[in-house]
């Protein structure tokens, strides 16, 4: 596309030039220079004007001024038609030493042969500007597009795992079943459920919340988690007094503790214990996340892999820290470590 | 007629108990926790159908029919699947999609009592697992089973597989396992930066080799870090040198 249009394009500016040339060469010629006066005349000095012109074209492309404008083209037009000027004198002068009335000549239309570059060179500067500003707003729209796509298909994404799918059509299942054995059970259920959904969609991304609030919503998810998976999963969260109102982003700890749990829980057989711990230590929150795992079937890395990482990147952007999130396997427990500095 | 439910939730097997008493003529054997008490329960009961939930535990359900020599007929019990979806379509006899009513599940035993009246079916649930989208990228694991106990390899410990009659062997360090499924499935569902189909019997782990000779006209040898020769073709050769950037 862009060789197509540099190749039409230099085929005009070459029409466009020798056009001219054949009109400055008459225009000389009919004022009584001699042929080859004229066609020395015209060469020269047209070749040159569009060497500058090209050179104001490749200039153009790798410096765009963005202020002042339009002092730019009036500067560079002027400047370049003096010293475009000075060039084709002093070449017509060494080439036609003797020839005085020719000479003469171009002395007295000097004036008019730079007003004549001076337009030209004019033109040819505002022409690429023009060009290039546009080429420029064109590239940067489609990045802007591009990156709006790309938030748009985050944020769906982010809906999507919010509702986490999976979690909730399995829970509603469990409900289905409870309302026919134990009514009281399934109602408690759907209050859980609700409160769980309330929270994953009121949260503000931005504004901390207490370390409270956070372990009361982790627990809500774990006792529905409870319920669908029998008497399977125990759970343990001890907190120190000194803890409780500690601030932290919210919904941090639920993709970690949904790791534990998919871990611990979806890819166990046994009675597991899942067990959330938190302290403070110097001015730090530190929260410890412990599951086991099944060493048969999944090998965790040592380190984040595990699904971790959108919690190690939300910690970063928060804090520009890359050290908050620790994660390691220990005798067939996986071991998550969160820290996250009090302000 | 026998049946099974294989679950890892004890509600939602009770749910599918609660809605069976209607059909008396299926009688519930077992329910089973997980794949691996599926593989053992299917082989002692030997059922005409089974209610399956695709993530559980150990092996999912997809993994634990692939184990099984002749599948039952199979009413998949799933939360969310968005990519087995098309499969179920397609391949089995039904798929349930969780919560699900009694009027569902009804229709769903209605098709299961009619294809095993009319005898179309047993080849069904093994043209669902070729239509599956491959569960070793999913999980980089491979479920074998070997002298009747089923072992998990993860992908990263194959060395090579070589086609072997109507199955793969699929050589790793513990030793070689049987898996009946083509080449061309696990060309495609293996990490192609990772696994090389040198030649048309053979895919390597390019992470294990050591060099590569030339061998015989126009064909190459493969030498692995465990000493293991592997031949490669001309066709292979030039897929080899792709992915090792040479």
């Amino acid at each position: 596309m862009s060789n197509q249009i540099n190749k039409k394009f230099r085929i005009a500016f070459a029409i466009w030039w020798l056009l001219w040339f054949a009109v400055h060469y008459s225009v000389v010629f009919n004022y009584g220079a001699t042929k080859l006066q004229a066609f020395a005349d015209s060469s020269i000095s047209n070749f040159l004007l569009a060497g500058a012109c090209l050179l104001i074209i490749n200039n153009m492309r790798y410096y765009l001024p963005r202020q002042e404008k339009y002092w730019y083209v009036l500067a560079i037009s002027f400047g370049l038609a003096v010293v475009w000027l000075v060039v084709v004198r002093v070449l017509l002068w060494a080439i036609f030493k003797s020839e005085t009335v020719y000479l003469a000549m171009v002395n007295v239309s000097s004036t008019l042969r730079y007003a004549v570059a001076f337009l030209m060179l004019g033109c040819m500067t505002t022409l690429s500007l023009l060009w290039y500003t546009q080429k420029e707003q064109k590239e940067m729209d489609a990045r802007k597009t591009e990156a709006e796509n790309l938030a748009k298909e985050a944020e769906l994404f982010k809906l999507r795992q919010q509702l986490q799918p999976h979690f909730l059509f399995n829970s509603l299942n469990s409900i289905s079943a409870l309302v026919t054995t134990q009514p009281e059970q399934a109602r408690k259920m759907v209050h859980q459920l609700s409160d769980f959904l309330r929270g994953t969609l009121k949260k503000e991304e931005h504004q901390l919340v207490n370390l409270d609030e956070e372990l009361q919503y982790l627990e809500l998810y774990l006792d529905i988690e409870k319920v669908r998976f029998g008497h399977r999963l125990s759970t343990q969260i001890s907190c120190e007094e000194t803890c409780r109102l500690l601030k932290l982003p919210p919904l941090l700890l639920q993709p970690v503790v949904e790791n534990a749990i998919k871990f611990g829980l979806y890819d166990t057989t046994e009675d597991v214990t899942i067990s959330i711990d938190a302290k403070k230590i110097n001015n730090d929150l530190i929260i410890t996340v412990t599951n086991p795992f099944d060493p048969e079937t999944s090998s965790p890395k040592q380190g984040v892999g595990f699904g971790l990482s959108s919690v190690q990147r939300r910690l970063y952007l928060l804090f520009a820290r890359n050290d908050l999130l620790q994660a390691k396997a220990e005798n067939n427990f996986f071991i998550t470590t969160v820290k996250i500095p009090q302000v | 007629m026998k049946t099974l439910i294989i679950d890892d939730e004890p509600l939602a097997r009770s749910i599918v108990k609660e809605y069976l008493k209607d059909f008396p003529q299926i009688e519930l054997m077992q329910e089973c926790n997980d794949g691996f008490e599926g593989v053992k329960a299917i082989q002692q009961h030997q059922p005409d159908l089974i209610f399956l939930d695709i993530q559980m535990p150990k092996i999912n359900g997809f993994e634990m029919l692939e184990l099984i020599e002749k599948p039952p007929l199979v009413i998949f019990t799933t939360a969310f699947d968005e990519y087995a979806i098309k499969a179920f379509e397609n391949h089995a006899v039904d798929y349930l999609l969780k919560p699900f009513s009694k009027e569902r599940f009804n229709k769903a035993i209605a098709k299961f009592l009619d294809q095993s009246n009319t005898g179309t079916s047993k080849n069904n649930t093994q043209s669902l697992l070729e239509a599956v989208p491959a569960s070793p990228v999913q999980n980089n694991r491979i479920v074998v089973k070997t002298a009747g106990k089923i072992k998990i390899i993860p992908v990263e410990e194959i060395h090579y597989l070589e086609a072997s009659d109507d199955y793969v062997k699929i050589h790793t360090k513990e030793g070689n396992f049987l898996k009946n499924k083509t080449m061309g499935y696990f060309e495609q569902s293996l990490n192609p930066g990772q696994f090389v189909r040198t030649h048309r019997s053979y895919i390597v782990n390019v992470q294990l080799i050591t060099r590569i000779e030339p061998y015989e006209k126009e064909g190459y040898l493969v030498i692995l870090k465990t000493g293991a020769q592997v031949p490669v073709s001309k066709n292979g050769y030039a897929k080899l040198k792709q992915v090792l950037g040479m």
